[in-house]
């Protein structure tokens, strides 16, 4: 990302704007503490940011970002069908503005690996309908081949919004449930799915299906999956998101070249095989320009340059994301990168984390209820504190069971 | 009448000179000491928070942070984890230890001292976080304890997820023993032996010689120390944020790591203030304890 926005910057054509990238050295979770701080002020807001799609409503509320609706009718690609109509979404806050240009996206399912299937005499072209078969290869895995760890998730609070969206909510919603209920505008406290969810990940446990937990509840979990386990062949299924192979790249950080031929990458069934069938999590990223931006015009015709179809595709190909431009998954140098055109075709049931200011703050108790499943708590014992613990952010009026 | 008067109004001069020459110190104070405590007290009585409506709407909520302080169970298991830290690695680790190191070394010949004191010294005069990272390398999964373990023949033992509050414990007490033993050193040193060697013809074994005459004797020492390394370990928060983030689950969560989480992962700034209050008040009310023992 760090050279794609020096070669920006430096082919940018108006060159009475200068381009001056400002990388932040933190952690996942530092990094938006940060970006925070320095937005509140005018001496130490940039003039573009890069916002996840999760916290990009809670900073529009704080009044840290600047609508951006006025300029984007005046940019045709964004109304005339370049931009996937569906992530629109992610970057509209519940006040009903446009916060940011998505760069980004990305997509969750079940990477496996289709080398030890084969060993365990399970199908390399693998699709689950239920999760009962998910569970079902695992066990399969683990009774052929005792050695592999069958089904790895994100488990702890220290892989923060990883445990929320790549397990969680992929559980969740997969059951049909949700987390925030838009009809009422009230957070969903109680419900049959979150019971079903935390027993999924119960029962991974409890069969011993998953890593061990020395291994997952600390904040190297998803680089020990992805970079060590998968390719490694230590690991059968992993539930996780899209972005996988972009570390499998000569230049990503675990080269890995036979990785289009050994992994699968299966969409994530509903509980019961229930319509849709499967189901995902969208998240990503986009730019926004803060409040407190000094050059807010010029920002906006970066941001317009920056995304524009050609741009954005060299960004997607480099670090291994999916695209938000419809124009840029036609595109053959696109389509021809492995997994692309699944994990694009996954968003078709693409759903969203709420786009709600609270969902930051939510995220962490659902973190504390996944980890506390994990290490042996009762899902009904987890989701009474789960219900507690949102009632008390969310306020009690806010609240829904079902 | 008139030399009254001087003399005075001279010293007169002289208090206010006196003032004079403190302000800029008592300016610096307020600043940087006396104003971020107010703002700290009237922040825990307010929403303040690092993103979201809340971060555009600063509001006052009275006690609400404080009420849930209580009813929040974490507040709970973080007191304790902050209590069995403390006792665990200052008291009982550092104060004792400390002790001992001191005393073992004490007839010992210049030589033996510089050696054993360099080692000790090592672990205080390594950063804190550079300590976090050796022992999370000592103790973690494919760590050199497991490696020494497993070259006898022992199994690997996950060590920083079986017994998380023992880690900290003990990288603690590495960190931090030598400040107790260099105290202890010098208190121990200016015990005047002629007391020591009366009781000795007085026919007093050495175990009564040490509970009886030395320990009494350095007293204040002790309870001095005990004051400084308690008020340093409440606020350890690097060693065991890189060595176990608090977890699993809550296990090692103490006041300082749990104040973090709130504040900035959970970014309620408000909230986060008013669990740091709590700890002030912790330190305080222990603080008060050692003045009042001492007394005695």
């Amino acid at each position: 990302m760090y050279k794609w926005i020096q070669d920006i910057a430096a082919s940018f054509p108006d060159k009475s704007i200068e381009i001056k990238p400002t990388p932040i050295q933190a952690s996942e979770g530092d990094y938006f503490a940060k970006i925070a701080l320095a937005l509140k002020s005018k001496d130490t807001a940039p003039d573009i940011v890069t916002e996840d799609t999760f916290i990009l409503n809670s900073d529009a509320s704080a009044g840290y970002l600047e609508p951006l609706d006025d300029k984007l009718t005046g940019w045709e690609d964004w109304s005339n069908g370049s931009f996937i109509e569906a992530l629109k979404k992610g970057v509209t806050a519940s006040d009903g503005k446009v916060y940011g240009v998505p760069y980004n996206t990305d997509s969750r399912g079940l990477w496996y690996n289709k080398t030890l299937f084969k060993q365990a005499g399970l199908p390399e072209d693998w699709a689950p309908k239920t999760w009962d078969e998910v569970l079902d290869a695992a066990r399969t895995i683990k009774q052929k081949l005792p050695d592999v760890v069958p089904f790895w998730m994100n488990m702890g609070k220290a892989t923060g919004e990883a445990t929320s969206m790549q397990t969680y909510e992929m559980l969740l919603y997969g059951t049909g449930e949700r987390l925030y209920d838009n009809a009422t505008s009230k957070w969903i406290t109680k419900s049959q799915g979150i019971l079903d969810a935390l027993q999924f990940i119960q029962t991974i446990n409890k069969e011993k299906l998953g890593p061990p937990l020395s291994k997952v509840l600390n904040g190297q979990a998803g680089n020990t999956s992805a970079r060590e386990y998968l390719p490694q062949g230590k690991l059968a299924i992993s539930l996780d998101g899209s972005w996988i192979p972009g570390n499998y790249l000569p230049n990503g950080a675990a080269p890995w070249p036979e990785y289009k031929d050994v992994l699968g990458f299966a969409p994530m069934p509903t509980s019961k095989g229930q319509a849709p069938g499967s189901i995902t999590l969208a998240g990503g990223w986009a730019l926004s320009i803060p409040s407190n931006s000094q050059h807010k015009d010029a920002a906006w015709e970066v941001i317009k340059y920056a995304l524009n179809k050609e741009n954005s595709k060299k960004l997607v190909i480099a670090s291994g994301n999916i695209t938000v431009r419809a124009d840029v998954a036609q595109d053959p140098e696109y389509t021809a990168m492995p997994f692309n055109d699944l994990a694009t075709a996954y968003l078709a049931n693409a759903e969203f984390r709420p786009a709600q200011d609270k969902y930051p703050e939510v995220s962490t108790q659902i973190q504390t209820m996944v980890e506390s499943v994990a290490t042996g708590t009762s899902p009904a014992d987890a989701a009474n504190k789960y219900a507690q613990d949102v009632t008390r952010i969310v306020g009690d009026g806010n609240t829904i069971e079902k | 009448m008139s030399s009254l008067a001087v003399a005075s109004a001279g010293r007169r001069r002289k208090t206010w000179t006196w003032l004079y020459f403190l302000l800029p110190s008592l300016a610096i104070m307020l600043v940087f000491f006396i104003y971020p405590i107010i703002l700290t007290v009237f922040y825990s009585f307010t929403n303040l928070a690092l993103t979201g409506e809340a971060a555009k709407n600063l509001k006052f909520i009275g006690f609400d942070n404080y009420t849930h302080m209580f009813e929040d169970p974490t507040v709970r298991t973080s007191i304790w984890n902050t209590l069995v830290f403390l006792i665990g690695s200052a008291v009982v680790g550092q104060q004792v230890l400390g002790f001992l190191i001191a005393l073992f070394m004490k007839h010992k010949n210049k030589w033996f001292r510089r050696v054993v004191g360099t080692i000790v010294l090592a672990g205080w005069v390594t950063p804190e976080i550079v300590c976090a990272l050796c022992l999370y390398s000592f103790f973690s999964d494919e760590g050199t304890l497991n490696a020494m373990l497993q070259s006898v023949g022992i199994p690997e033992v996950t060590w920083l997820y079986t017994v998380p509050m023992i880690t900290i414990i003990l990288a603690n007490i590495w960190h931090g023993t030598a400040f107790s033993m260099l105290v202890f050193q010098a208190a121990l040193d200016d015990v005047p032996s002629e007391i020591e060697e009366a009781a000795v013809v007085d026919g007093a074994t050495k175990w009564q010689i040490l509970t009886r005459v030395t320990i009494p004797y350095i007293k204040e020492t002790i309870t001095t120390n005990m004051m400084l390394v308690t008020l340093q370990t409440l606020g350890v928060f690097g060693l065991i944020y890189a060595m176990t983030g608090g977890g699993p689950g809550t296990s090692t969560t103490t006041l300082p790591i749990f104040m973090y989480n709130q504040a900035f992962v959970n970014y309620q700034l408000g909230y986060g203030t008013a669990i740091s209050l709590l700890l002030l008040f912790i330190g305080i009310i222990l603080s008060l304890f050692y003045i009042r023992s001492m007394r005695d």
